[in-house]
């Protein structure tokens, strides 16, 4: 049961923007930001960051969600988001890409943990500084929005099929309905 | 060195929010809104529970900046480190106490046991307290690892923090207008 009281028909992050809009408004601004902005970075490989630090961190109904997102993103490559979440192949993803998922995952046990050798390592493999910037960034607010859904018990859907719309959603309308879609 | 280039020359978060004004317009609008808009917890109870996140991930930026401002609405600096340090010695009531640990709870994982909950709701705690610590919390995890996460630079001057502080109990967490100040 959630440690605040939430509708029981509203799931996961939902519950809690309607227990509390005046922030959900600037929360779903800044998801809708990082994940359907302008980035260097392609919408499905922020999905796919966004849901490898959510797992790292437990956050089951986070996983979920943004897997089913990811997996819209990537379409007929819907297997790489399976592979790199549960199983950390990363035999889909570009060796700059898989670099990235390390910078993550170091920033998600700690910010104090990206090495100069970490960032050296993916520039030489083309990352520019917004590459960085994003990954950081991206894997900073997943610690943010984790710890609020399981800090607050949010309510979680247990099963696959539950997600599969809520992906949807998230990959074709993104999170901030007064927001324009960028072109990526 | 930072990790990237920042063409702003403020230190820690502010460099950041300066140069990725995208993302950073509504960072500092959530900021503003959880530590300075209507709360029945105080501004200075808010940021012991900020202070707490900080301190815990020894983000030196962050936490000098934090407790600094928390000693404004206090007393001094030791005394809010004495109250993170033990919160139940009697330097908060025991319903700030429970929130505080609350906000270690979310800092170091996430899931907060319902014991928790229950010990700070018999003392007092409302569910919008206890939401709004949960968000601090995790809007600190975000921030600290931000910051460090970049490796942004620490303030040359010792009194920035000050200034900072000064900025942040008067004006708040929004954009400074004139941006032509140091802090």
């Amino acid at each position: 049961m959630p440690h605040i009281p939430v509708s029981p028909t509203t799931p996961g992050i939902r519950g809690l923007f309607e227990f509390r809009p005046e922030t959900a408004q600037p929360l779903l601004r800044l998801a809708h930001v990082l994940l359907h902005g302008e980035s260097p970075l392609s919408k499905a490989e922020r999905e796919l960051i966004a849901t490898f630090v959510s797992h790292g961190n437990g956050c089951k109904f986070c996983t979920m969600s943004h897997a089913a997102a990811a997996r819209q993103h990537y379409g007929e490559q819907e297997h790489v988001v399976d592979a790199v979440v549960y199983r950390n192949d990363r035999s889909g993803v570009s060796e700059l890409f898989s670099v990235l998922l390390d910078i993550a995952e170091r920033v998600r046990v700690g910010g104090r943990n990206v090495s100069d050798e970490m960032v050296a390592h993916a520039r030489k493999l083309g990352a520019v500084d917004r590459h960085i910037h994003d990954t950081v960034l991206i894997a900073a607010a997943f610690c943010m929005y984790n710890r609020y859904v399981d800090g607050l018990r949010a309510l979680t859907p247990e099963k696959y099929e539950d997600y599969v719309q809520m992906g949807e959603r998230m990959a074709k309308v993104g999170y901030d309905p007064g927001a324009t879609n960028a072109a990526r | 060195m930072p990790h990237v280039n920042l063409t702003s020359s403020y230190p820690g978060i502010t460099g950041l929010l300066e140069d990725h004004p995208e993302p950073g317009a509504p960072i500092r609008d959530l900021t503003q809104y959880i530590l300075r808009g209507p709360n029945t917890l105080t501004e200075g109870e808010r940021e012991l529970i900020a202070s707490v996140v900080c301190v815990g991930n020894e983000c030196t930026f962050c936490s000098t900046a934090h407790v600094t401002t928390a000693a404004r609405y206090l007393d001094s600096v030791e005394q809010v480190h004495s109250i993170l340090s033990n919160p139940f010695a009697g330097g908060v009531s025991p319903r700030i106490a429970h929130l505080l640990e609350i906000s270690g709870a979310v800092r170091t994982g996430g899931s907060v046991p319902d014991e928790m909950i229950e010990s700070a709701r018999s003392a007092g705690a409302t569910d919008t307290e206890i939401h709004d610590t949960v968000l601090i919390a995790a809007l600190f995890s975000l921030y600290n690892r931000y910051v460090d996460g970049l490796k942004t630079d620490l303030p040359s001057d010792v009194n920035y923090y000050d200034m900072l502080a000064d900025r942040l109990t008067t004006t708040g967490y929004v954009r400074p207008e004139n941006r032509n100040g140091s802090h």
